[in-house]
């Protein structure tokens, strides 16, 4: 009953005339991958030291405020995630132009028609499932790519909006940067709002992200979710 | 006119001892400090003292009344004494043709030398009809009297963002001072503000002739330059984690820290914590209530005052970002778990289908 090669690409196990083959392709090079875990830890971090500042929760009540700094700590937690960050973003923008061709700022953008193509292919076969087999890319498909780059608007946002808040503690040049954000958007009480609505972003973009790597590996078989650990994705070799 | 303020205070039969106690108060206020006290007198004695006008628009007045109750009586005597207040609807005793000619007289005598203290929002709509004076609108009243002012001083809120009037939907289209004047506004926000705060913007004036050091948003750096939360005397309980969960708690009766009960204090600039109110008494967070934010521009409509986020647009007044947050969360959940029934649907298809490969090629 057990058939151990269905679906993914596990070809040598069966002799067959016309054996399924798979080429292994190094899609994620180390600074990406560096950069996924890095942003995975500061995100899941900044979201819940985030949700914690907005609403504490009761507790060390027992004891007095000279005993304790839970809430001091959490803030901290925050901007220093903060910094990790945003300076770990800032070197994932960098490797956008030296990195490999997956890795290429212009997979980001649908400049081109086969890009175009390709979001109606994914949506298609994908989102909506109408089709039984799409094309598969192997990096990035283009319409994950240019939710990505949706999700880079929404880093700029929180990390102005952020740093815009936190200029108010804070004499250095880099949070100073921001001052000018608060009164643009109305005060600090506005830009705390904002900044606070768009952790729910992540919150979302985390379930749609983790159920749709599991999805990718689980339809297609090639490897995607180790390929964030080695890099290694495979890619059936044309017939 | 033309008299100095020791001049004047010598004519009210004042001694040279008292002259000298309100130059030692008047450079504290200014953050002159001792050794600004020479300075002083010496303004006090050589400089002639500064008409004032004090303009009225759309306000409650509360920035008079406490500006009349600082907590240096010397002062705030001294100052409504000794300055030439030409021109003010609260407390002048001459009314009609009378004050109308005053406050033309101090324009004509002191162009370029007078102070202009504002209270008040100044409405622009339909022709700015919602706030009249003798016959004129508030807005060329401002006119008139900024054109050659040395200095104008845009007191309260009202004044500086629009306060209550500004609030939406603003239906008169009130305007913060600033907006409407092409001068340099050195804005003194609050609901009142601090009468302290108030003396010594004035004395600051009056002393040195020239502004303080205002901040991006025109408000003097001194007073306004950090949060009620930084120097708020419960900050150690916020770090530490301790709040007040409902008014009538144990916690409250404690004095932790407001902010889960809506204090404004960490996203407010104002000197509340450090000068206090009426002499140095208390502040609204000492009284047990948290800040509501009253020198904020806009704070009327980040409400509800006792949450701490604000209530979110379309979706009822008790929900907050957080409540939107979890909707959408859960509704995404929803969509991928929808997403991987179908999703196994599809397996199925796709097993069944390599199945009927290798039965055809075997």
């Amino acid at each position: 009953m057990s058939s151990p090669e269905i679906g993914a690409g596990a070809a040598p196990v069966v002799q067959k005339e016309h054996p399924i083959e798979y080429r292994r392709v190094y899609v994620w090079e180390l600074p990406v991958r560096f950069y996924h875990w890095i942003n995975a830890v500061a995100l899941v971090m900044l979201c819940v030291t985030g949700y914690l500042i907005g609403a504490p929760i009761r507790a060390f009540y027992a004891a007095e405020a000279w005993q304790q700094y839970w809430f001091g700590w959490i803030r901290f937690l925050h901007f220093v995630s903060a910094f990790v960050y945003v300076f770990n973003f800032l070197a994932r923008l960098y490797w956008g132009f030296v990195g490999n061709k997956y890795a290429k700022w212009n997979n980001f953008f649908p400049l081109t028609r086969r890009q175009r193509d390709e979001i109606v292919d994914v949506i298609k076969t994908d989102v909506l499932q109408t089709r039984m087999h799409g094309t598969i890319s192997t990096g990035h498909n283009a319409l994950a790519a240019l939710i990505y780059f949706f999700t880079f608007l929404v880093f700029c946002f929180q990390t102005i909006t952020g740093f815009a808040l936190y200029s108010s503690m804070s004499n250095s040049w880099l949070p100073r940067m921001f001052v000018w954000i608060v009164p643009l958007m109305g005060g600090e009480f506005a830009v705390r709002f904002w900044h606070h609505l768009f952790l729910w972003f992540f919150v979302c973009f985390t379930i749609v992200h983790v159920y749709l790597a599991f999805y990718h590996d689980y339809i297609e078989g090639r490897g995607t979710i180790s390929s964030i650990v080695g890099g290694w994705k495979f890619e059936r070799e044309k017939e | 006119m033309g008299q100095s303020i020791w001049q004047t205070m010598e004519k009210k039969g004042y001694s040279r001892r008292e002259f000298l106690q309100l130059c030692t108060a008047a450079a504290a206020a200014a953050g002159l400090g001792k050794s600004g006290v020479a300075q002083v007198a010496s303004a006090f004695q050589t400089r002639e003292k500064p008409a004032v006008v004090w303009m009225h628009f759309q306000e409650c007045t509360c920035c008079s009344e406490s500006f009349i109750r600082a907590s240096h009586p010397i002062v705030a005597d001294a100052l409504l004494d000794v300055l030439s207040l030409n021109y003010t609807e609260t407390l002048m005793a001459a009314s009609g043709f009378q004050a109308e000619k005053s406050l033309s007289d101090t324009i004509r005598d002191n162009k370029g030398k007078y102070i202009v203290l504002v209270e008040g929002a100044v409405p622009t709509k339909d022709d700015g009809v919602y706030c009249m004076i003798g016959g004129r609108t508030a807005q060329s009243i401002l006119q008139t009297v900024a054109a050659d002012a040395a200095a104008i001083v845009a007191w309260g809120s009202c004044a500086a963002n629009g306060c209550v009037q500004a609030a939406r939907p603003n239906p008169t289209g009130a305007t913060p001072i600033h907006k409407l004047v092409n001068k340099p506004v050195i804005n003194v926000p609050g609901c009142p503000p601090i009468a302290d705060v108030m003396m010594a913007v004035v004395t600051h004036l009056l002393v040195l002739g020239k502004l303080p050091a205002l901040d991006s948003l025109g408000r003097p750096k001194e007073f306004y330059g950090r949060r009620v939360h930084d120097t708020c005397y419960r900050r150690p309980n916020y770090d530490a984690g301790l709040f007040v969960e409902s008014w009538d708690d144990e916690n409250a009766r404690k004095g932790y820290c407001l902010y889960k009960m809506g204090c404004r204090g960490p996203v407010t600039y104002n000197a509340c914590s450090v000068v206090r109110w009426n002499e140095g008494t208390s502040y609204p967070i000492q009284s047990g209530h948290g800040c509501i934010g009253c020198s904020e521009d806009g704070f009327w409509d980040n409400g509800p005052f006792y949450q701490h986020l604000p209530s979110f647009p379309g979706f009822g007044i008790e929900s907050t970002a957080d409540t939107v947050g979890t909707i959408v969360g859960v509704a995404t959940l929803a969509g991928v778990a929808a997403h991987a029934v179908v999703t196994n649907v599809r397996k199925h298809q796709v097993i069944a289908e390599v199945r009927a490969e290798e039965r055809k090629e075997s």
